[in-house]
């Protein structure tokens, strides 16, 4: 069964074989929102979902880690300035910086965390139109060969969910160049920039290719029937690279 | 000494005790100014055998209020109890009277679900007073020991070029989804309605349903005696104090100084994490009783627990963790301080129940416990401010048979018609004139795309949802193995119930019958928020008399019953009333949402068969297309709950047999918007004629596009369907006529000899409108 072919409702506890014992750890912050929804896209390509919790130290042996989306701690200072001086965070920017290059996937206030944490360059500050907004979004992959977007052609549009109030991307001219330079852009807006962001940049990876953050929600378009406009499933791709690059199948 | 001490002893100083109230029967008390009537001080007195200490009147203010009491409603409200058949309480587990009603939806789930309003709050300061909207009502649906899974919000502002218009409605839409989108809670609908009625008065409903397993059920009462009381989430500060009694249950006056205090703040984190330990909690059966704190605080709560629960309560005030230490002990027990809730725990569930509090870094005070001398008994540092019988302050409140009486205009406004069959109305004949009033219609405020409003609302959180709206009903997934789920829909029509209060009711509860049918799904239970004006007002009282009488007997015809709600009075601006606005909320059942209905029908639908079910009337008197011409007057269209049903199986047999693709209900704008709203769905063109149609009901195509008749609904059905679907519509003997087919090569709504409207400017006139006016 392919990935756009996946039941609308039914049995996916039985893992990919090949990808069997795949651990993808999902952490939850207070005032985490997303991360069901994310532990589920995980399920559905077959990797094991792995609870994280925000106060807890050990890593319990992940292969990967999602930060999923939310208001953590409320998020009434900056997007994610809080969530990262959790202890389960410096686990994670070790993991991440380390030789092992653990994949770090920052989905909205998971961005916010990763750039607060400095693992990605840049901020996200309130939407040019001052209204938190939700739409079927489209984005372009600019970058194909990170460790959560190998399995997309470069250049595809997909179709995923856009939800947010903080969502424009805002870095100095010098990062947004070398950003463009360096092939750090991995998705673009495609049509209208729905937040502001800067060179219509919706999510950016570090340099090695194993930490991406983004705005949009891909965990939100995993499932036919419940994803945008009730049939996309465009972001189970961001799953399924992860678990290909874990494999070692990476483009 | 600390500060904090100093003040407690400074308080303690002037406390009103017991003792005190009993050695000074002559003390003057602000009990007018609390909002209690002279009668209904008298009664605190008579109840007591004493006068009230300040913190005794207090809790009677509040918990006698309108608001609370329901003292003028009550005598009515009986008849959602009363007109219900054994076949009706079948999947009823809990009715109303709790803090939400629960459903069994079978397989060992349960739903509950209830519609509450916030008007008053939303006036006066309209983020926090919608933002407090949803987490109060997110609570109740905690507190049933459900997980909530979606909210819905029916809104009703005023003119929409009014200037205070959009003070309210960016408020209110920013409130709602800064509150709920904070509480990963999906919003999947609601209603958007302008009418200068509302200007002073804007309606903010809100609605959450949860889900549970039905061993997870847990109830507000306080049993067991020994069991400790323990409040915990937010601190107690001076927010909302009198909220219940001087906002809700009065009429605003400019001469009064600044309510604003009265308003609540919210605090969506804290309430999200509330969610999360509570149903912690709940997973390990840590609570023997647990009740939200909304209004009236914990005047309310204390007084519900007790009252519900087999003993009596010993409380120490002093316990509370607040926010402002300068509160006096009437006023901790007013304050609505928002994300706070209370609960009994057994003795040995303590020492986890801590550790959950910890988990999640909620704050928790031990208050008192449960007795068995049947009083609630509250101290300030062991001195004794309310000895009461918990029951007088939660339930024995005083109850008014309010006059009521049907108002001398009623009459006159029936009396004043807007028929298409009268000449004189100067009403659009030739095609290009349909088309054009078409396309007013739906850039008309009421009728026009609401995505300015539902696009600052999270629909996809949870993962779970399978319609929202523009569809029809918003529909939620319950199990993820079956597929099987909910749908919801929310209705009301002011200006019909204006009209015909008795029938307007009924028209709401039809409305949203069909709504959740045409999604698909098995309507199964109801909850009401009626707003209406004062009671005081014998035309109110009428309307709202008339209103409950027409919605229990249809509710009883249609087989579902009323499982909570809550009624919103004295909605009015100085002696004018809003339109009575009964909101109904049906909750409807699906086997497997994946059979759900969508309202329009996509670019794969290309040749499907569109067909019209039901009746089409000369039915124009309180239509929007009258609303528009500045009409108002005459006879709602007519109700038939008969059809309703019929119409109702049809749409729910078809979409389980794979028979339909698309269907959409009629209501608001007729014919014409709902062939409108399904084209701009997916932005995929048809061809219809309406010649069959109008021979068939002796209509004009002026009538056949704007009428607002009743039980009908188009719906798209795939060739290989059709013999099946008329078979099924002939053998029920419901009308069914063939208007057209789906056309994806066309990018216009084609009625045929009529006219072709392109979708593009349809759709630009449509989203236009609220952009226009709120930026």
């Amino acid at each position: 069964m392919s990935a756009t072919e996946l039941p609308l409702i039914g049995d996916y506890s039985t893992p990919v074989p090949e990808l069997n014992g795949a651990r993808i750890g999902v952490i939850t912050f207070p005032g985490t929102l997303d991360d069901r929804d994310a532990a589920r896209a995980i399920r559905l390509t077959g990797a094991e979902a792995v609870s994280l919790w925000h106060a807890d130290h050990d890593l319990q042996n992940v292969d990967a880690v999602v930060i999923p989306g939310g208001f953590s701690y409320g998020d009434y200072l900056r997007a994610g300035a809080i969530a990262r001086f959790a202890p389960m965070m410096s686990n994670i920017i070790d993991a991440a910086n380390s030789d092992a290059k653990l994949p770090v996937l920052g989905i909205c206030n998971g961005f916010q965390i990763l750039t607060e944490s400095h693992l990605l360059p840049g901020s996200m500050v309130k939407n040019d139109h001052l209204k938190f907004l939700c739409r079927d979004q489209v984005l372009r992959v600019e970058n194909n060969t990170t460790a959560w977007t190998n399995q997309y052609g470069l250049g595809e549009e997909i179709t995923i969910v856009l939800k947010n109030q903080d969502g424009q991307y805002v870095a100095d001219e010098k990062t947004l160049d070398a950003l463009e330079a360096e092939g750090r852009v991995a998705f673009s807006y495609v049509g209208w920039n729905p937040n502001g962001s800067r060179r219509n940049i919706a999510g950016i990876t570090n340099a090695a290719g194993n930490v991406v953050g983004l705005m949009p929600h891909p965990e939100h378009a995993v499932e036919a029937g419940f994803g945008p406009d009730h049939t996309g499933t465009d972001g189970l791709g961001f799953f399924t690279s992860v678990l290909t690059h874990l494999v070692g199948g990476q483009k | 000494m600390s500060a904090a001490e100093q003040t407690a002893e400074a308080k303690k100083f002037n406390m009103d005790t017991v003792a005190n109230a009993a050695a000074t029967p002559d003390t003057e008390l602000p009990w007018a100014e609390l909002g209690l009537k002279q009668n209904e001080f008298e009664e605190v007195v008579k109840v007591l055998g004493r006068r009230p200490t300040a913190a005794e009147l207090a809790m009677y203010s509040v918990m006698w209020s309108e608001h609370c009491s329901y003292k003028s409603s009550k005598n009515h409200l009986r008849q959602f109890g009363d007109k219900v058949t054994e076949e009706m309480k079948k999947d009823m587990l809990v009715g109303i009277g709790e803090n939400a009603g629960v459903t069994n939806l079978g397989d060992g789930w349960a739903v509950t679900f209830k519609i509450e309003s916030h008007n008053s709050p939303t006036m006066i300061e309209p983020y926090q007073g919608a933002a407090t909207g949803i987490g109060g009502i997110v609570r109740d649906i905690i507190s049933m020991g459900a997980r909530p899974v979606a909210v819905m919000d029916p809104l009703r502002f005023g003119a929409i070029d009014h200037p205070d218009t959009a003070r309210v409605i960016h408020g209110a839409v920013a409130g709602i989804g800064g509150y709920g989108n904070s509480l990963g809670l999906p919003n999947i609908g609601g209603e958007v309605v302008f009418d200068s009625v509302y200007q002073g008065n804007p309606l903010v409903n809100a609605l959450a349903v949860g889900i549970m397993r039905h061993e997870d059920i847990r109830l507000a009462n306080a049993s067991g005696l020994g069991n400790k009381v323990v409040l915990f989430g937010a601190r107690t500060g001076g927010d909302g104090i009198g909220g219940a009694s001087i906002l809700s249950s009065e009429s605003f006056d400019d001469t009064k100084p600044s309510k604003r205090p009265a308003v609540q703040v919210g605090d969506p984190f804290a309430e999200k994490v509330l969610i999360e330990c509570c149903l912690e909690l709940f997973k390990g059966s840590l609570v023997e009783g647990i009740q939200d704190l909304g209004a009236a605080g914990i005047s309310c709560a204390t007084s519900e627990l007790a009252s519900n629960g087999d003993g009596g309560m010993d409380i120490e005030l002093t316990s509370v963790l607040l926010r402002d230490p300068s509160l006096t002990p009437g006023e901790i027990l007013m304050s609505e301080s928002q994300e706070r809730m209370m609960a009994v725990v057994s003795p040995e569930n303590v020492e986890a129940f801590e550790a959950v509090m910890d988990k999640w870094a909620v704050e928790y005070s031990w208050l008192g416990e449960v007795t068995d001398t049947n009083r609630l008994v509250i101290k300030w540092d062991g001195e004794v401010i309310v000895d009461v019988d918990p029951r007088t302050v939660a339930h024995d409140g005083p109850l008014y048979d309010r006059p009521y009486a049907r108002p001398q205009w009623q009459d006159k406004l029936q009396a004043d018609t807007f028929k298409a069959s009268e000449a004189g109305k100067n009403l659009p004949a030739t095609g290009e004139e349909l088309k054009a009033a078409l396309v007013e219609l739906m850039s008309s405020p009421n009728m026009c795309s609401k995505s300015w409003v539902t696009n600052q609302y999270d629909r996809y959180v949870g993962g779970n949802t399978a319609l929202a709206s523009p569809d029809d009903a918003g529909v939620i997934r319950v199990d993820e193995e079956t597929g099987m789920g909910v749908a919801l829909a929310t209705d009301a029509n002011g200006r019909y119930t204006f009209l015909d209060p008795y029938h307007g009711a009924q028209l709401a509860l039809a409305e949203s019958y069909r709504n959740v049918a045409t999604s698909g799904a098995v309507p199964l239970a109801v909850s009401d928020c009626l707003n209406f004006g004062s009671p005081e007002d014998p035309d109110v009282m009428w309307q709202l008399a008339e209103a409950i009488r027409g919605l229990s007997d249809a509710c009883m015809e249609l087989g579902v019953p009323v499982t909570g709600g809550n009624v919103s009075l004295y909605n009015q601006t100085g002696a004018t009333p809003i339109h009575p606005t009964p909101v109904v909320a049906m909750l409807g059942k699906f086997d497997d949402v994946a059979r759900r209905t969508p309202s329009g029908w996509r670019a794969d639908a290309d040749g499907q068969a569109i067909y019209l079910l039901g009746t089409t009337f000369d039915e124009l008197d309180g239509s929007e297309f009258a609303n528009i011409r500045g009409h108002l007057g005459g006879l709602p269209p007519k109700v038939d709950l008969a059809a309703e049903k019929t119409l109702g199986a049809i749409l729910i047999n078809a979409s389980r047999d794979g028979m339909i693709d698309s269907a959409h209900d009629l209501s608001e704008g007729g014919l014409g918007a709902a062939l409108g709203e399904m084209a701009l769905r997916y932005g995929v063109g048809a061809r219809v004629a309406l010649d069959d149609l109008c021979e068939r009901d002796g209509v004009d195509a002026f009538t056949a596009l704007f009428s607002e008749s009743q039980a009908r609904a188009v719906v798209a059905v795939p060739r290989s369907e059709e013999v099946r679907f008329n078979d099924m519509a002939t053998a029920r003997r419901f009308p069914v006529v063939r208007l057209g087919v789906v056309d994806a090569a066309s990018t216009s709504l084609e009625v045929q000899g009529q006219f072709d409207l392109d979708l593009n400017e349809l759709s630009e006139a449509h989203e236009a409108t609220l952009p226009k006016y709120f930026g």
